[in-house]
């Protein structure tokens, strides 16, 4: 088991008495070896034979090499029996001494760790252990250079005197030398004939170098140039040309072509990219924005408008965001009869707004009257013109306060004040005019409480004017006049000089800003008072009562009798140049237009009369007026000679039940005209006179004020008197408004709109409480789709 | 006579621009626009023609350049090359 040399033995007690083993006697678990003779054994093996305990090893036994065999009683039964043989010498020696160096080592062992808990071993140094060959020896022989042959050694040496010696050549006769020349022949020396057969070469590869050079010509850029011209002919090669047959041949044949490529192209665009196109649409159609009109700002002023309704808005046609209100007093029906009792106890004023202000106005017209409605004029937008409540027109100049105006957004706090324009010099120069210049130019404006204020400078006469509110105040492009055969004449392009004006009172008048200065006499004579500028021609005339609530607003209203009429610039005949006193002259010139006569109050237009000018035919002198009582009158201004007929041309339709609020042309269509009053509104058309081509049905409030949207033709705006504001769309519905939103508590007085920059689009809108609303119209609202 | 009738037809159609003939060399026989224009014109559109003209014949032999126009994003230059002489018109178009 592990141990060959290790047999087994059970010794009886007869064998251990034999032997001298007896157990716990001879042989303690201490002391248990004990050397048997192998003589001993040989004869117990004899004399006892088979019994003998040694029997089953007895070939071990004659087999072992040693005199005296190894017998250890195995107190522990370690190899299975109590006895057992050692068969080996080394081993006996192993079990004999071992055991007691390991004793010894033990109990060593034993008190040293009796004293120290850890057993140090002492430091061993790495012993060198012999180098063990496995073959590398051999290769490494193999490849070293060896001599095979020892070197051979050379000493040659000769006698120091002899070198150096000079030399000494003698000369020898070559025929005592047999075949009379001597040679040196060369023979193969066989010491160099040793063939190498073998050769340890040691080679490289490199790739194959090869060197070259060129030499290149280096050419340096220069700059030329050439000037040169085109041919042409002189004029006299050129009439050859012309003139030459062949070229009339060519171009007979040729232009037929040519006019069916441009036929062409009239025909059909071209340049017109559809697919665009059908984006736009599309863009359009979907998507609703929820509010139609943003509040953008709102405007109000507790000192000068307090109590006060809103008349009349007006944006500055040049300066962005400078808006201007008028104001006047909020009457009740019965007491706006009786106006010309009515004392003002507030100053009443028209006021500028800035965008960029809200809470101060910019600047403050002093009017002597309330204003019932006012106009920038087109030409100058420094020249104001307003209608007052008791029929007067007054005239303001703001150029002083023009830059102030412009400067409004970018200083608010300095206020310059600049010095009259001489380009309206001369204007003013006529009128009498007193400018009550606001603060010093020092004077901050934001320190000052009041805006700056600029008197009127023209009020024409009280005997001369409307005996009632002005309701409509327009200016007309200054190039037609009417003569006193109230025919229309083509005259000077100049700027808008000239007005209209209408009052319920059943008068039109024509009003005249002269440029130049006026004769003295006729001046004069016409200054009343202070100070008439406007001579307004005044005629009687029985036209249609016009009634110009505001400026004329397209409504949609489907009420027949307008109040306004409004003139497209082309149409109206203008005042005449010349100052000319009315005089009869008129009174006959005008009795061609005359129209029926309505009770209710309404605004005239009077004809001046006017020096002999050309007479123009082709302008039409066409012109809508609305009623107080909510009719529409159409008429005509020119004169017949023979006024037989009356109005011949005149129509006259009643749709609206109440005052006609709003008359105006549509921007984009001459002869398309909206009409607001009362409940309803209506679209006409000039020329079809059996009535409108649009009708509104009544709505659920009382219209106030309108406009037709500058940007989209089929949109107007509807104001209302809960303070709504409808908007509708044509092109949408036609039966309601397409949206509808509200502005403000009180009614709404009126509309303005106004196309600041191609991006924002305005809408003013005033109510009755005096307050300003200035909303942004959204995009649906202000861009057009493809073809509108 | 004739020939100024023609001219002045083709030159009052609706959006014609400028009309001019040139020779067969390339210089300028009427027209009208100003000199400095006339001149690039035609020396642009002179080689143009004879290019698109050659271009044609190469494709085949038989055939010429009848009518050559040239459609930019603002005009449109039409072309009608002849033996002797070119006449070119300018239109515009508005969108």
């Amino acid at each position: 088991i592990g141990h060959p040399e290790i047999f087994p033995l059970v010794f009886t007690t007869k064998t251990q008495e034999i032997f001298n083993c007896r157990v716990d006697e001879d042989v303690t678990e201490e002391n248990c070896f004990k050397l048997f003779k192998k003589e001993d054994i040989i004869q117990d093996l004899k004399t006892r034979a088979a019994i003998s305990d040694f029997h089953p090893i007895k070939n071990v036994v004659l087999e072992y090499p040693g005199e005296e065999l190894l017998v250890v009683f195995d107190a522990k039964f370690q190899y299975g029996q109590n006895f057992y043989l050692v068969a080996s010498e080394e081993a006996k020696e192993n079990l004999l001494k071992p055991p007691e160096t390991t004793e010894e080592k033990e109990e060593e062992k034993e008190e040293e760790s009796r004293e120290e808990t850890l057993e140090v071993h002492p430091y061993k140094h790495p012993v060198h252990k012999p180098w063990v060959s496995l073959g590398s020896e051999k290769e490494v022989e193999e490849e070293s250079v060896k001599d095979t042959v020892t070197k051979i050694k050379y000493m040659i040496s000769r006698v120091r005197r002899k070198f150096g010696a000079p030399i000494t050549f003698t000369d020898k006769n070559a025929s005592h030398v047999k075949d009379s020349y001597v040679e040196c022949t060369s023979y193969q020396d066989k010491t160099f004939s040793i063939k190498m057969l073998e050769k340890d070469v040691g080679l490289q590869m490199i790739p194959k170098v090869r060197e070259a050079s060129t030499q290149t010509k280096w050419t340096y850029p220069k700059n030329a140039a050439t000037q040169y011209f085109p041919r042409q002919f002189s004029n006299e090669e050129k009439e050859e040309c012309l003139s030459s047959e062949k070229l009339k041949e060519f171009l007979t044949s040729v232009h037929l072509r040519m006019e069916i490529a441009l036929q062409q192209n009239e025909i059909m665009n071209a340049f017109y990219d559809d697919w665009k196109a059908l984006a736009e649409d599309e863009s359009s159609s979907g998507g609703k924005p929820d509010v139609y009109l943003k509040a953008y700002q709102s405007f109000t002023d507790l000192r000068y408008l307090k109590d006060r309704t809103i008349s009349c808005i007006c944006w500055h046609p040049t300066i962005y965001g400078i808006i201007a209100v008028s104001a006047r007093e909020r009457l009740s029906y019965e007491e706006q009869v009786n106006l010309s009792d009515k004392s003002l106890l507030q100053q009443s004023v028209i006021l500028f707004w800035s965008f960029f202000d809200p809470i101060h106005p910019q600047l403050m017209l002093e009017c002597p009257e309330d204003i019932y409605c006012f106009q920038f004029s087109p030409s100058d937008p420094n020249i104001i013109v307003g209608g007052c409540i008791n029929g007067q027109v007054v005239l303001w100049d703001i150029s002083q306060h023009e830059e102030k105006l412009q400067n409004a957004k970018t200083a608010a706090d300095e206020i310059k004040m600049t010095a009259v324009n001489t380009v309206n010099a001369s204007v003013l120069n006529i009128l009498q005019y007193i400018y009550m210049s606001g603060p010093s130019p020092t004077q901050v404006q934001q320190s000052s409480t009041e805006p700056p204020s600029a008197r009127y400078c023209a009020v024409s006469s009280i005997h001369y004017s409307h005996k009632k509110p002005v309701t409509d105040i327009h200016w007309l492009p200054g190039y037609s006049e009417e003569n006193q055969m109230a025919a229309t004449f083509g005259n000077r392009a100049e700027g808008c000089l000239q007005l209209v004006t209408c009052s319920p009172d059943c008068s039109i008048l024509f009003w005249d800003i002269p440029v130049t200065k006026l004769p003295e006499q006729p001046s004069s004579e016409k200054l009343k008072e202070e100070e008439i500028f406007n001579m307004p021609l005044d005629v009687p005339d029985t036209l249609r009562h016009l009634e110009l609530c505001w400026k004329p607003l397209l409504k949609i209203n489907l009420c027949e009798s307008d109040t306004n009429t409004e003139y497209s610039p082309v149409r109206i005949s203008l005042r005449e140049l010349h100052y000319h006193y009315k005089t009869s002259e008129k009174v006959q010139s005008l009795n061609t237009l005359e129209v029926p006569a309505k009770d209710g109050p309404y605004r005239e237009m009077s004809i001046p009369s006017s020096k002999n000018l050309k007479a123009l035919e082709s302008i039409s002198t066409g012109f809508f007026a609305g009623t107080e009582d909510g009719e529409i009158v159409y008429s005509d201004w020119k004169m017949e000679i023979d006024s037989d007929s009356a109005k011949p041309h005149t129509q006259k339709y009643t749709l609206h039940t109440e005052t006609i609020t709003t008359l105006q042309r549509s921007p984009f269509f001459k002869d398309i005209i909206l009409s607001i009053g009362g409940w309803n509104f209506a679209i006409w058309k000039e020329g079809v006179t059996n009535g409108p081509i649009l009708q509104s049905s009544c709505s659920a409030g009382r219209y106030t004020a309108g406009q037709w949207s500058l940007t989209r033709p089929g949109v107007f705006f509807i104001g209302r008197d809960d303070g709504n504001i409808d908007i509708w769309d044509l092109l949408k519905k036609t039966h309601e408004p397409s949206h509808f939103q509200n502005v403000s508590e009180s009614m709404i007085t009126f509309i303005s709109p106004c196309s600041a920059s191609p991006k924002q689009h305005f809408l003013a809108v005033s109510d009755d409480l005096g307050i300003l609303h200035v909303l942004e119209i959204c995009q649906t609202l202000s861009h057009t789709s493809g073809n509108e | 006579a004739e020939v100024e009738e023609i001219l002045k037809r083709i030159q009052a159609h609706r959006g014609v621009i400028a009309t001019m003939v040139i020779n067969a060399e390339g210089i300028p026989v009427r027209t009208t626009l100003d000199n400095s224009t006339t001149v690039q014109y035609t020396g642009l559109l002179h080689q143009l023609t004879m290019k698109a003209r050659s271009t044609v014949r190469d494709i085949d032999p038989q055939n010429d350049l009848t009518f050559l126009r040239i459609r930019s994003k603002k005009h449109e230059i039409m072309i009608i090359p002849g033996n002797t002489s070119i006449k070119i018109t300018i239109e515009l178009y508005v969108l």
